[in-house]
């Protein structure tokens, strides 16, 4: 494989409370290529504070530190907050969840579109319109013109998301970091959304880091998969061997999953292992 | 985004073990727990231990004022008066040779009356109106809340002397007059606390229970809106101590030769060239225990609301 | 087969009027036998859910029948069918009232039907649930989401009914957690005789937990399948293929209406 999109090394997110200190993720290390990584996990597992620590977007409580956090040819790790506006939205994108949060209710999808494209891009406003009606194309919404003037709360969960992955993709970034980007859509939904994110991040060569807590859904999409218990990557593969994954945190958790196709008795139930913790 | 949280306390023995003991063994553990943690978030804010000493301080002054008062608040003494502050009346004397001080200290029960009886009408009459409202909606809802607003749109002070006015003059009048200006807006909040949770789960829980409205309203609804309630309130005491010195001042409130501190500030006014100490006391005084209230409701709102955490 | 627990004919609810009338379920008939475990299917906004908010008396507002154990499911509140049908709902966080210790939760259908040995009932549904004594004083956030799900089943238990209702009982619960929650279930279904329906959007879910499921789509039941003609794929309707295939995960060749339906928006 090339150079690297991003290499972590050694990246651990703490946090101060009442109680004591809190160690979000412990010190784990990978690097993102042009391929599609899936970060699973269980909640609290760090997946989540992960995507957020590459950006700096930790909450301010939080303590970040790495051996090494480098994008590009850019150190994140020493890069100020300044530095780092320019850097997110612009070359690396984030989608969330629920798009209705990321979307300002008062202003229409499209104005909203073509500002995150001026703002990292000099343009006219009548090129970035342009670029904005193409990127809606681009994602496969029919009639560009129409949603390029409606409101966010106008728009269906599934189109909502579309368009948030063309106000990401439209300064064109190198890498894009999706937290759990179609949980909250239905299945059917979802898979449209994903084949749309699918094609543009392997027609563009992007770098696709996808958080999600669906085994399922990360086996099939990505390319390779990291599992995450407790702030550790306990094991990390091919996306398409996940079934022969030899960790038993992930064996556990597949395990656990219901199967369609299968009827059992009982679910097995996963043991935790203390020993995880330290490994 | 939850992580485990590592606790490497050392163990403690005796009562502070015990509020903080995983294992809860009585329903009154549960509770002491609770408050144990409230007020260890309270106690961490310095302004809220400001506040919360204010209004101590208040209760105590109120409590012991015959002990504290060096005199006694109604001795008149003509050839004492207008004294200022000295080591013999360390407020000085108004106009009738009384001691300030002494009669500061024993207008603070008459302060700490109205802001008890004010509270104690206004906070359940304003819970329950809007708890009520907000439960069962419909025509019940529309026709309360449009009570509401009826009060709502007179100020509060002149709606107080406008029942002043209906219902004579005098201390007891008053403190009427003030709770019932003072309940629309606990109401209108009590309301908006409960539109938020009407629909919750935990509610159609009990309802598929077979529970009452009553007791829906009672058991489940009110002590969710309580917290906001008690700040609320609390924000307004100073709010309602203003009201009633405004009333003691234009002379409606509480009558002479009662300390009440805004009718002692009116009197003083008179003399306020020559003899400042005559408005300036009680003024303080009223400034002092609003700023009291105002910031113990500030931090009752941090440690209560669970929005904010 | 005996007289079935409950049957549902032409169930209709809709919400708004005039022109925002919806039709959230529209005309639908289904029975479930004792002991069975009936499923429920469908995206967002089906009316999965609210049919069991109409059958279960907590939406009034409905038309049709419906009877539960015998008797006919009233259009007013009923407190005697409490005791007969209960609920367990999706988000175990909003579920449990925050002030309420889970003692103070489980006490209190007790006190309303006016229950004697409150204390022993309280021991014996958390025994079951599978939580220790020692819960008893926790107030909700002091839980785990999965704990949590077990108070609400403990609750849904204590005035031992004969239906559970299962709105999405561990769609919001990390994959090992609903595993613990499903075989409690389970146990549960087992040792109480209970009839279960189950509102779900996966298919492993319903696969692992029912006898029968009805897929919904706007409001109306599209079809009914045995468990056995759903593992096998063995459906009519197109669009619980697309559902079905759609629950394997993610799949570039495979070519949806669903794409259509989203992009004409």
């Amino acid at each position: 494989m090339s150079e690297p999109i991003l290499t972590v090394d050694g990246l651990s997110v703490s946090f101060r409370s009442p109680q004591g200190v809190v160690q979000a993720v412990r010190g784990i290390s990978f690097t993102v290529g042009r391929e599609k990584v899936g970060i699973v996990g269980e909640s609290g597992s760090g997946k989540s504070m992960t995507g957020r620590a590459i950006l700096k977007l930790t909450p301010p409580s939080a303590e970040v530190s790495a051996r090494v956090l480098r994008f590009r040819d850019i150190d994140l790790a020493a890069a100020d907050e300044r530095a780092m506006r320019g850097i997110r939205g612009d070359r690396i994108g984030m989608i969330l969840q629920d798009p209705k949060f990321a979307l300002n209710p008062v202003q229409t999808v499209g104005r909203q579109i073509a500002e995150a494209f001026r703002i990292h891009r000099s343009a006219s406003s009548a090129e970035a319109k342009e670029r904005t009606l193409a990127m809606l194309e681009a994602v496969k919404i029919r009639n560009p013109r129409r949603v390029f003037d409606l409101y966010p709360h106008e728009v269906s969960g599934g189109m909502g998301q579309r368009i948030m992955i063309a106000m990401m993709l439209i300064p064109e970034p190198d890498l894009l970091i999706a937290d759990e980007p179609t949980s909250a859509l239905d299945v059917t939904v979802r898979l449209s959304v994903l084949r749309i994110l699918d094609e543009l991040v392997s027609d563009r060569g992007l770098g696709l880091i996808f958080i999600s807590h669906d085994l399922n859904l990360v086996a099939t999409f990505c390319d390779r998969v990291l599992i995450m218990y407790a702030g550790r990557i306990v094991e990390s593969l091919p996306a398409v061997e996940l079934h022969r994954a030899q960790h038993p945190y992930t064996r556990g958790l597949l395990d656990s999953l219901p199967r369609i196709n299968e009827r059992r008795e009982r679910l097995p139930v996963l043991t935790r292992d203390p020993a995880w913790l330290t490994a | 985004m939850t992580a485990e949280v590592r606790t490497d306390r050392p163990a403690h023995g005796g009562l502070r073990a015990w509020l903080l003991a995983e294992t809860v063994t009585s329903p009154a553990q549960a509770r002491a727990q609770k408050l144990y943690l409230g007020w260890r978030r309270f106690a961490s804010n310095p302004l809220a231990l400001i506040g919360l000493g204010i209004v101590v301080t208040l209760i105590l002054l109120a409590i012991f004022a015959p002990l504290v008062a060096t005199h006694d608040p109604f001795a008149q003494s003509l050839d004492r008066r207008l004294l200022p502050p000295s080591g013999a009346h360390w407020l000085g004397t108004d106009e009738l040779g009384r001691d300030i001080w002494s009669r500061i200290a024993y207008g603070a029960r008459i302060t700490l009356m109205i802001v008890l009886l004010v509270a104690l009408i206004a906070a359940p009459l304003g819970l329950l109106i809007g708890t009520v409202a907000g439960y069962l909606g419909g025509w019940v809802d529309v026709a309360l809340m449009r009570l509401v607003d009826v009060f709502l749109s007179f100020p509060g002070l002149i709606l107080a002397l406008a029942f002043v006015a209906a219902l004579g003059s005098g201390l007891e009048n008053a403190i009427i007059a003030i709770a019932l200006t003072a309940w629309p807006p606990i109401a209108r909040l009590a309301r908006a606390e409960t539109l938020t949770v009407r629909r919750a789960d935990y509610i159609a829980a009990v309802r598929l229970a077979g529970a009452s409205d009553l007791r829906i309203i009672v058991r489940h609804i009110m002590p969710i809106c309580i917290p906001s309630v008690i700040i609320r309130i609390t924000l307004n005491m100073a709010g309602i101590i203003l009201t009633a010195a405004g009333l003691g001042f234009l002379g409606l409130g509480a009558q002479p030769p009662s300390p009440e501190w805004g009718a002692m500030l009116s009197t003083g006014r008179a003399y306020m060239l020559g003899s400042w100490w005559l408005a300036a006391m009680p003024g303080i005084a009223i400034l002092v225990v609003s700023l009291g209230f105002n910031l113990l409701g500030d931090a009752l709102r941090d440690v209560l609301d669970p929005r904010a955490s | 087969m005996s007289a079935p627990v409950i049957s549902v004919r032409d169930l209709r609810v809709s919400f708004g009027r005039g022109a925002s009338l919806i039709h959230a379920v529209d005309g639908v008939s289904f029975e479930v036998a004792e002991g069975e475990v009936f499923g429920l299917v469908g995206e967002s906004g089906c009316g999965k859910s609210t049919i069991l908010r109409a059958i279960s008396g907590l939406n009034t507002e409905w038309t049709g029948s419906a009877t539960i154990a015998g008797r006919p499911v009233a259009h007013r509140r009923d407190p005697a069918m409490a005791r007969i049908v209960q609920m367990v709902f999706q988000d175990p966080y909003g579920s449990l009232h925050p002030k309420h210790t889970v003692e103070t939760a489980l006490m209190e259908p007790i006190r309303i039907h006016g229950l004697d040995n409150g204390a022993r009932r309280i021991d014996r549904v958390l025994t079951e649930v599978g939580l220790s004594p020692a819960f008893r004083y926790r107030y909700p956030h002091q839980l785990s989401g999965g704990q949590r799900q077990r108070v609400a089943i403990a609750r849904a238990l204590i005035l031992e009914p004969r239906v559970l209702l299962l709105d999405e009982p561990t769609s919001a619960l990390d994959v090992s957690v609903q595993a613990e929650i499903l075989n409690l279930l389970s146990d549960i279904k087992r040792m109480e005789n209970l009839t279960y329906v189950l509102v779900s959007h996966d298919f492993g879910v319903i696969a692992h937990m029912c006898d029968r499921v009805a897929v919904m789509n706007h409001g109306v039941m599209l079809e009914e399948l045995t468990i056995e003609d759903l593992m096998r794929g063995r459906m009519r309707h197109d669009y619980t293929r697309e559902l079905y295939e759609a629950s394997a995960g993610y799949s570039r060749r495979l070519e949806t209406r669903a794409d259509e339906a989203d992009a004409a928006a």
